[in-house]
C-alpha cells in the first residue's frame, strides 16, 4: 500500500528553494511517437502492418520482418515482471536527487521487453504487471509498472507524483470564477484536495450568480484579477505568483459571431484581448514564478491548464472570431509549453466541444456541461496528460481533423459541425 | 553441406603493450593510440612504414574514427579497420587481422583497443551510447548498464540459486590475480567481506560488481608465423576464433550470450575441448557474466555457475585460472581497450611475459569478448583460443 501524502508542513523561508533538474529528454524522432500518445493519456507501442509484431524500443523497420508499415497501436499493458533493480547511484542529477529510485523489467504479453519506472505497490518478481506510459517532468514519454490493482492511495506514490500534477495539497489560480465552468472547476479542485484555490473575479461590481456559493468553501479566496488589465495581473502575480502551483486559465469571451454578420472589430478585439492577450499577460507574470518554484518539494509548482476551444483547430464559421482568437491563443500556448518545459512545468491544453452555457445556446447537443469539463481537467492534472479534448462532439472533430483538416475545412464551410 | 572454414593456421599474434591507465586524462583517444602504436615498434623492433595494417577500436575518437588516426599519427596503412563493438572488439580486430594477414592484404596488423576518460566523459557516453539507451533506458534512472546488469544478475540468481557470494568469489579471486599485474589500477587485496559489505549501487549490484571507468590502451601485433620467427618475437598462434551478433533475441531477458551457439566450432577449429585449457580470460564486466561465460563456453552445464565457481580457485594459480590479470573489476576499464584487456594477457602467458602471475605451464588459453548494451543486454559475443607455437 501507497503510504497517504501528508500535508506538508509550511516552508522554513530561510532555506534556498531546489532548482529544477530535469531527467533525460533526448529521444529520436520515432521514440517520440510514445510521447505523441502518452500527451494525450494513451500507451501505445509500434505495431507491424504486415506480420503484426508489437516492437520496443521504437525502430525504422520491423524486427521481425523487415516492413516499414509501423503503425502505433494502443496497448492493454499487461505482463510479467521478469526483474527488478533499486537504484542506489545515478549519472544524472534529477534521479540522483530523487535516490533511491525503484526499476523494473517487465516482459509485456504483446511480445517485447521494457524497462520501467516500477510504482511502489509493484511486488517483487516474478509477478503479474500492468504498463502505461506518462510524461515525466522532462515532458516526454516513460513508461511505468503499475500493480494490477491499485491501492486507495497509489495516486500519492513518490514516483508517480514526479510524473503528474495531481492538485491534492496544491496552491491554485482559477483565473474566472464567475462562470459556470469556474465554478465547476473550483469545486472539482477542493473536492480533489486542493489546499488553497484563489478564485480571480474581474469588475467585482457585476454581481452574477453561484460566486458565493464558492467563496464560502473554506479552501477558496476570491481575488481581483482582470485579464484585460495588465497592472491587475501584476499586482495579483505580486501577491500570490510566489506561492501557486497551478494555474488555471479559463478566463474567456464568447460571442457568436463570422465576419459579416458585425461591422467593426470591438467584439473581435475582445475576444483576443481576453483569449489571447490575456494569456500573454497572465503568462508573463505568473510563468516565470511557477518556473522557480518547479522543484520545491512534493507540493511544488507543477502545472498550467489552458482552456482553448476545440475550433482553436478549425474555424467553425458562425463562432469565426471566437474561434480565431482559440487559435491564436493554442499557437501561443504552445510557445508557452517550450519555454515553461525547461522547469518541468506542464502546460495542459483543455480543447473542450460546445460547452452548455449561454454562448452555445443555438449549437445543437450533444453540449458538455461544466461538471464533466471541470472533471476532465482534473483528471488530466493527476494522470499527467498533456492535451484533453472532453466529449464527444470534441472527440469526434479530432478525429475528422487527423483524417482530414481540408475536408473537416470545407464540412464546417458547408455548415457541417 | 556447409563450405569449409579455413582454419587460421600460419597466424601469429605478438607483441602484447599496456599502455598504462589512469583514472581520468585531459589528452585525447588518439594520445592513447600514439603510445600504444609506439610501444609495439619499441618492443618489436619494427618501423612505423612496416605497420600496413590497422584494426582500431576506441568510444571516445569521434568525430574522428581509425580514417583520422592514419594522418594523426603519420601512417600509410593498405588496410584498415574500425571495430565498434567495445567489450567484443580484441576478438573481433583479431579474427579480421588474421584473415587480412591470409589473405596478403597486410602483412603487420597493429590492432589497438584505446580510450581517454575525461572527469565528466563517462555520464555523457552513457546518454548517448545508442538510439535506444537514448530512447528506451537513459530515461530510467540513468544508471548506465549497472542498472541492465542488475536486472540480468538478480533474474539469473532467483533462477539458478546463485548467491552474492559466488560473485564475490570471481571479484576477490581476481583481485589476487591483479596484485601481480604492475598495470592493474587495484593495489590492495580484496576481501570476501570487503566485497559483501560494500555499498549498493542498484541491487543486487554492488561497488565491487562494477568495473572503474579510466583511461589507457591494450594492443598487440597480428601477422604470419613465419614473420614473427624471422623477427625474432615471441607469439602464441590462433587455433579458433568465432563471433555472434544479436543472439537469442527472444529471450525476454538474458541468461546466455551467444556463445553457445558458436562453441561446438570453436572446439571444432582447434581440435579442442574445454578441459583441455590452461586458462580463460572472460569478459568481466559484472561478475555474472564471466559465470554466464563459464556455462555458455562448456566448462559447466547451464545453471551449474554458481558450483562451479564453489569447487574452484580462480587465481593464476589456482584449478581454473580466470582473468590473470585481474580483469576489468581489478585492473579497471579502459573504454575500449577493455575489450582487449584479456588478449593481450593472454598473449603475454602464452609467450612468458606474465611474471609473477604466470599460469604454470600454460599451452592453451581461451578470450571471450561482449560488447555493447544498446538497450537491456550485450549484443556482440566472441572468443578465441590461442595456443603457443608447435
Amino acid at each position: 500500500m501507497t503510504t497517504p501524502l501528508i500535508r506538508p508542513k509550511r516552508k522554513n523561508p530561510v532555506l534556498r528553494t531546489r532548482q529544477m533538474n530535469l531527467p533525460p529528454s533526448g529521444r529520436g524522432r520515432v521514440a517520440l511517437g510514445l510521447t505523441a500518445a502518452a500527451a494525450e493519456g494513451r500507451f501505445e507501442l509500434q505495431a507491424c502492418a504486415d506480420c503484426g509484431a508489437v516492437q520496443y524500443p521504437p525502430r525504422e523497420a520491423c524486427c521481425k520482418c523487415l516492413s516499414v508499415r509501423l503503425r502505433w497501436r494502443e496497448q492493454p499493458g499487461e505482463g510479467t515482471l521478469l526483474s527488478t533493480t533499486t537504484l542506489h547511484h545515478s549519472n544524472d542529477l534529477f534521479f540522483r536527487e530523487r535516490l533511491p529510485w525503484r526499476l523494473g523489467l517487465v516482459h509485456l504479453d504483446a511480445g517485447p521487453t521494457l524497462m520501467v519506472h516500477l510504482h511502489g505497490e509493484v511486488g517483487d518478481e516474478p509477478g503479474p504487471v500492468r504498463v502505461g506510459a506518462r510524461l515525466d517532468r522532462a515532458g516526454q514519454a516513460v513508461l511505468i509498472g503499475y500493480p494490477k490493482n491499485g491501492g486507495a492511495h497509489m495516486a500519492d506514490d513518490t514516483m508517480l507524483r514526479e510524473m503528474t500534477s495531481d492538485p491534492k495539497f496544491r496552491k491554485v489560480l482559477v483565473t474566472d470564477g464567475k462562470t459556470e465552468v469556474g465554478q465547476a472547476i473550483v469545486r472539482a479542485l477542493v473536492k480533489a484536495g486542493a489546499d488553497i484555490v484563489w478564485v480571480g473575479h474581474a469588475e467585482p461590481w457585476k454581481k452574477l450568480g453561484g460566486l458565493e456559493d464558492i467563496s464560502a468553501l473554506p479552501q477558496v479566496t476570491l481575488v481581483p484579477l482582470d485579464l484585460t488589465n495588465g497592472r491587475s495581473v501584476t499586482e495579483l502575480a505580486g501577491e500570490i505568483g510566489g506561492k501557486v502551483d497551478i494555474v488555471i486559465n479559463n478566463a474567456e469571451v464568447h460571442r457568436t459571431f463570422g465576419i459579416g454578420a458585425r461591422r467593426g472589430t470591438d467584439a473581435a478585439k475582445a475576444e483576443m484581448d481576453i483569449n489571447y492577450f490575456g494569456l500573454l499577460r497572465l503568462a508573463q507574470e505568473f510563468g516565470p514564478a511557477l518556473k522557480g518554484r518547479s522543484a520545491d518539494g512534493a507540493t511544488g509548482a507543477t502545472a498550467w491548464v489552458n482552456l482553448l476551444s476545440i475550433y482553436a483547430l478549425a474555424n467553425f464559421p458562425p463562432h469565426g472570431t471566437f474561434s480565431a482568437s482559440k487559435a491564436a491563443a493554442h499557437s501561443l500556448a504552445q510557445c508557452l509549453r517550450a519555454e515553461m518545459r525547461p522547469a518541468g512545468i506542464r502546460v495542459v491544453n483543455v480543447f473542450p466541444g460546445p460547452i452548455d452555457d449561454e454562448w452555445n445556446q443555438h449549437v445543437p447537443p450533444p453540449k458538455l456541461a461544466s461538471g464533466t469539463l471541470a472533471n476532465a481537467i482534473v483528471k488530466a492534472l493527476r494522470d499527467g496528460i498533456e492535451d484533453v479534448y472532453p466529449g464527444d462532439v470534441a472527440q469526434e472533430w479530432l478525429e475528422r481533423w487527423r483524417d482530414n483538416p481540408k475536408v473537416l475545412e470545407r464540412e464546417l464551410a458547408a455548415g457541417g459541425t | 553441406m556447409a563450405r569449409h572454414r579455413q582454419s587460421y593456421e600460419g597466424v601469429a599474434v605478438a607483441v602484447p603493450v599496456t599502455v598504462p591507465y589512469v583514472r581520468y586524462s585531459t589528452r585525447t583517444a588518439h594520445w592513447f593510440i600514439g603510445q600504444a602504436v609506439s610501444g609495439l615498434l619499441q618492443a618489436s623492433g619494427l618501423k612505423k612504414a612496416d605497420i600496413d595494417g590497422l584494426s582500431l577500436s576506441s568510444f571516445s575518437l569521434a568525430p574522428d574514427t581509425a580514417v583520422g588516426v592514419t594522418q594523426h599519427l603519420g601512417l600509410s596503412p593498405r588496410w584498415l579497420d574500425h571495430v565498434p563493438t567495445g567489450g567484443a572488439s580484441g576478438v573481433m580486430c583479431l579474427r579480421r587481422a588474421a584473415r587480412a594477414v591470409q589473405a596478403g592484404d597486410a602483412d603487420i596488423v597493429a590492432c589497438v583497443g584505446a580510450d581517454t576518460n575525461h572527469v565528466d566523459s563517462f555520464r555523457q557516453t552513457l546518454g548517448s551510447f545508442s538510439n535506444f539507451a537514448r530512447d528506451a533506458s537513459y530515461p530510467y534512472g540513468s544508471g548506465g548498464p549497472n542498472s541492465i546488469f542488475a536486472f540480468i544478475t538478480s533474474n539469473y540468481m532467483r533462477t539458478y540459486g546463485a548467491t552474492r557470494e559466488d560473485f564475490g568469489r570471481i571479484a576477490v579471486d581476481q583481485r589476487t590475480n591483479a596484485l601481480g599485474n604492475p598495470h592493474a589500477m587495484f593495489k590492495k587485496p580484496l576481501s570476501l567481506d570487503e566485497y559483501m559489505s560494500a555499498r549498493p549501487i542498484s541491487d543486487p549490484i554492488h561497488l565491487f560488481d562494477c568495473v572503474m571507468p579510466c583511461a589507457g590502451a591494450e594492443a598487440f601485433l597480428v601477422m604470419s608465423e613465419e614473420r614473427a620467427r624471422g623477427l625474432g618475437l615471441g607469439h602464441a598462434v590462433v587455433r579458433g576464433a568465432i563471433e555472434r551478433h544479436n543472439a537469442f533475441a527472444d529471450d525476454p531477458v538474458m541468461f546466455r550470450g551467444g556463445w553457445l551457439v558458436d562453441r561446438d566450432d570453436l572446439y571444432a577449429q582447434a581440435s579442442t575441448s574445454p578441459d583441455q585449457l590452461d586458462f580463460v580470460q572472460t569478459y568481466d564486466d559484472y561478475p555474472v557474466i564471466a559465470m554466464m561465460q563459464f556455462e555458455d563456453l562448456g566448462f559447466c552445464a547451464k545453471g551449474e555457475g554458481p558450483a562451479f565457481v564453489r569447487a574452484h580457485t580462480m587465481t593464476s594459480g589456482g584449478t581454473f585460472p580466470n582473468n590473470t590479470s585481474g580483469g576489468q573489476l581489478s585492473a579497471g576499464q579502459a573504454g575500449a581497450a577493455g575489450g582487449f584487456l584479456g588478449m593481450v594477457e593472454a598473449i603475454r602467458q602464452l609467450t612468458g611475459q606474465a611474471g609473477a602471475r604466470s599460469v604454470p605451464d600454460a599451452q592453451l588459453g581461451l578470450v571471450a569478448g561482449f560488447g555493447m548494451v544498446t538497450y537491456d543486454r550485450c549484443l556482440c559475443t566472441g572468443a578465441v583460443i590461442l595456443g603457443r607455437p608447435a
